[in-house]
């Protein structure tokens, strides 16, 4: 009730605000600020869909105006020739299992950590902790090494392993608090109804975590899917390269032979998908990845 | 009363150990030897060489080259990405808004996109050709614009620019979150009194947001400290190192030089400079929590 009568207080003193002159100049300030982010944001984007279907040139003597006509074979050159359809592929292949490992031996640690008490759990959370505190990079060259003393450079499996492995650390910290809210009458109850701990866990608790998991398998998903240092470093064998790799690789091979049209629509394949997921899921996603900041 | 319950603990915890203990544990502490060593990966043992790697990056001129860089992107980066997202955050919570949510839906996009993909796009809008940067600065007056990427004077700020643009979105989003968890009875005791909207943002929405900027300040400052994807997908350090930051410099005298040794020397400095930083602006930003 209260609330309710000091709300519309505070909307009325900011209607009269509004309705004078200088309300007024505010109001389009703030509009025009609004629209020209939106504008720096969503036009380079445009630029380069519509850029995707012009042909080499003219990309190079008009690049404002608009394809003559479209030219989906740049799209065909960039899916076969730039071999970004190769990449994608391979992305899939590290990407899912990966995704997979991650959320599955993370929610099985997470529930360990979170609900059973035993000498040294305090101990292992930190120890997972801790790789939150240092930067990839300080790991780069003694796990170059690594992965190749195990045979397992320039392979799908070793960088779906390391993928997870580095995953790990904040997928349990963010589990670990999630299971930890969920009720404990419920592990009681399953267990005097005669289920063992396996089952409690594949057919109570893994459910019940279903929020987290998601949010945790879209935090993980665009993670690995955007990954580019590691397999820079990992994964050396040409048809094996990974999106970001590939896309990196073939800028600077482009400019030696500058088919600049299949270049712009590889850009364009790469960015629909992610565009449409991102529309769909959006609010998801922006809480997948601004869970981030909860760790500071 | 559970005397069982290690069958279901071992089991459980020993993969997700295993497999961190030997693929991220393991790195890091040998990463601590291996810089104290010269070792270019032919001999399996590397060479003891005691702190001789951090004497020679004293004096290496390329290392303070592309520390410097970092220094630039740290000092600026954090400056304007706070500026613009704050401004943007207060702009959308200021009451009904038309298009609010197709704002913060758009804003946030290239947040999502990879580093590498957005590289890719701005280094087609700065080309000097093909790129639609300079035709636009032609046409408001600005007769030889630079040729951003290729020129060593350009190239820092123009890769800057591109990481503002893209990290905005997300700054905003954390921002706003903060904002809206500030009660609403705080805005109308001082409506009633007489503030405007400008000294309710100063006096009220500002102060009560500290914690969430001191977060943003050291993702900010963390990010201006690695700086990589974006760079080797833009330049690689280039035109003539120009571009250089740590980050690239070390990764290229690992792999292409292969000098283990003297790289991972230079990411356990760049580590336990960002270490110290991140505790300094933790510290030098602590205040009296306002409690709400």
């Amino acid at each position: 009730m209260t609330a309710d009568t000091s709300q519309t207080t505070l909307a009325g003193a900011q209607r009269a605000q509004e309705r004078s002159f200088s309300g007024i100049l505010i109001q389009s300030l703030i509009n025009v600020s609004l629209i020209f982010w939106a504008a720096l944001v969503i036009f380079p984007m445009i630029w380069l869909v519509y850029s995707s279907f012009k042909t080499d040139q003219e990309i190079f003597f008009a690049p404002w105006a608009l394809p003559q006509e479209l030219q989906w074979n740049n799209f065909e050159r960039a899916w076969v020739d730039v071999h970004i359809g190769q990449y994608f592929v391979n992305s899939m292949i590290v990407v899912v299992p990966g995704l997979t490992l991650t959320v599955i031996l993370s929610a099985m640690a997470a529930y360990i950590l979170a609900r059973f008490q035993f000498p040294g759990n305090r101990a292992i959370f930190y120890l997972f902790m801790s790789g939150m505190l240092f930067p990839l990079f300080l790991a780069l060259v003694p796990l170059f090494f690594l992965t190749k003393d195990l045979g397992m450079l320039n392979t799908f499996h070793g960088l779906i392993i390391v993928y997870t492995a580095y995953s790990l650390p904040f997928t349990i910290f963010f589990l670990t608090g999630f299971f930890k809210t969920l009720p404990s009458e419920l592990h009681e109850a399953a267990i005097i109804d005669g289920a063992n701990e396996y089952q409690v866990f594949f057919q109570v608790m893994l459910p019940l975590a279903q929020p987290g998991l998601v949010t945790m398998g879209i935090f993980n998903f665009l993670g690995m899917w955007n990954q580019f240092i590691l397999p820079l470093v990992l994964m050396a064998d040409r048809e094996k390269y990974v999106l970001p790799q590939g896309l990196s690789f073939m800028l600077h091979q482009q400019y030696y032979e500058n088919d600049w049209s299949a270049l712009f629509a590889a850009v364009t394949i790469i960015m629909i998908p992610t565009l449409v997921v991102y529309v769909i899921f959006q609010s998801r996603i922006q809480k997948g990845i601004t869970v981030g900041a909860l760790k500071g | 009363m559970r005397r069982d319950k290690y069958k279901i603990i071992i089991p459980f915890l020993f993969p997700a150990i295993a497999l961190y203990l030997v693929f991220v544990i393991y790195p890091y502490l040998q990463a601590m030897y291996i810089s104290l060593t010269k070792w270019r990966g032919l001999t399996p043992n590397p060479e003891f060489i005691g702190l001789e790697n951090f004497q020679r990056m004293l004096e290496d001129k390329y290392f303070w080259n592309a520390l410097g860089n970092n220094v630039t992107y740290l000092i600026f980066v954090p400056l304007i990405t706070i500026t613009i997202s704050l401004y943007l955050a207060f702009l959308l919570t200021q009451g009904k808004m038309r298009f609010s949510k197709f704002y913060r839906v758009t804003y946030f996009f290239p947040q999502v996109m990879s580093l590498v993909a957005i590289g890719v796009l701005w280094s087609f809008i700065y080309h000097p050709t093909i790129g639609i940067l300079n035709s636009i600065l032609k046409a408001i007056g600005i007769a030889e614009p630079p040729a951003w990427l290729g020129n060593p004077d350009a190239v820092v700020p123009a890769i800057g620019a591109v990481i503002v643009w893209q990290a905005v979105g997300f700054y905003m989003v954390l921002f706003i979150a903060g904002m809206e968890s500030i009660p609403v009875t705080f805005y109308e005791a001082a409506t009633i009194d007489g503030a405007n909207r400008w000294q309710l943002f100063w006096n009220i929405t500002l102060p009560l947001l500290w914690d969430t900027t001191r977060t943003a300040l050291v993702f900010l400052a963390i990010g201006a400290a690695n700086m990589f994807a974006i760079t080797q997908t833009m330049t690689e350090g280039g035109p003539n190192r120009a571009s250089d930051v740590l980050a690239t410099y070390l990764y290229e005298r690992a792999f292409i030089s292969s000098k283990f040794g003297y790289a991972t020397a230079i990411a356990v400095s760049l580590f336990l400079m960002v270490f110290v930083l991140s505790i300094f602006t933790m510290r030098v930003t602590q205040r009296e929590t306002l409690e709400y």
